[in-house]
């Protein structure tokens, strides 16, 4: 499996992207900067976590307007897997290759912390390796996280199983909606989700949850 | 000509800064404040003569940049 990880000015969770797609596939990934126009021929798209362009306007909005993305949004309407982690997630809601938005967290404190997440959908070749309902440990650090989508986009995500992780009861560490964590879109070759799997694998930082969803991208993509 | 471009949540759309500023104002002995809502005020100067057109092109960065109209809604000012 081929990888690319796209770095923004402010990405900062790129190189643990890098560290475990290198340790799951035994090849180094691509680091794509924003400015290039092209990602080049992979199976996996990694959007990284961090503050790209500082947050400035909202979480990824200037960052979904950069030349890059324009070829990783060509790339996902082909099939290619993306995946967008925190600030990854809150650039593919920018950008409208998953709907709805991610807000201030409801209690306007930044979090950062370890959070119980379950995974609520194993169909996708994200948490192929996960058995449904499963609880996993992932961490968690942002200050915009709330995910909003009105109530007819939640039904039909959850009507088709594009819920993929959603926050253990009484664990939802920002308000989202129906303590969303995680989602699909349409096609199910892009997923966001705000906690890091890539920052819970290497057992020397505690239980190595977040392992499961690379080796799954490998098996599914390789 | 110059443009100010407003934007605020939807409404219905919780927002926890409008709410901590209202408290914080209710602290502060201003027992009249009720909801508060907080927005951005964005300013732009334009080369654009023609005000029709700066209305059109003004929507358009609101609905393409400016504003994410899944949870925010935006009004523009015009001024000569």
């Amino acid at each position: 499996m081929k990888s690319a990880v796209i770095v923004f000015p402010a990405s900062n969770r790129d190189r643990d992207s890098a560290d475990v797609l290198e340790k799951v596939t035994g090849t180094k990934p691509y680091m794509v900067w924003h400015g290039e126009t092209e990602v080049p021929d992979v199976d996996l798209i990694v959007l990284p976590g961090g503050f790209s362009y500082g947050d400035y306007l909202r979480c990824g909005a200037m960052a979904s307007q950069s030349r890059i993305m324009r070829d990783v949004i060509a790339k996902a309407d082909k099939g290619v897997a993306v995946l967008g982690i925190c600030n990854g997630f809150q650039i593919l809601t920018e950008s409208r290759l998953l709907p709805g938005a991610l807000m201030r967290n409801a209690g306007l404190k930044f979090v950062s912390k370890p959070v119980p997440v379950e995974v609520e959908e194993t169909q996708s070749m994200f948490t192929r390796r996960y058995r449904q309902k499963q609880r996993v440990v992932y961490p968690v650090a942002h200050g915009e996280g709330n995910y909003f989508a009105d109530d007819e986009t939640l039904n039909r995500l959850e009507g088709e199983g594009r819920v993929v992780f959603r926050y253990a009861s009484g664990e939802n560490p920002n308000g989202s909606a129906r303590d969303i964590a995680g989602v699909l879109n349409e096609k199910r070759n892009v997923m966001g989700l705000m906690p890091h799997p890539e920052c819970a694998c290497d057992p020397m930082l505690g239980p190595p949850d977040g392992l499961g969803l690379f080796e799954g991208l490998v098996e599914a993509l390789s | 000509m110059k443009a100010r471009v407003f934007v605020t949540l939807k409404n219905g759309v919780l927002d926890p800064q409008g709410k901590a500023i209202g408290h914080a104002l209710n602290n502060l002995g201003f027992d009249a404040v009720g909801e508060v809502r907080q927005g951005k005020v964005i300013d732009i100067e334009l080369a654009d003569k023609d005000e029709s057109r700066a209305r059109a092109d003004l929507k358009d960065m609101c609905e393409k940049l400016l504003a994410n109209t899944i949870i925010e809604k935006y009004e523009i000012e015009l001024k000569p």
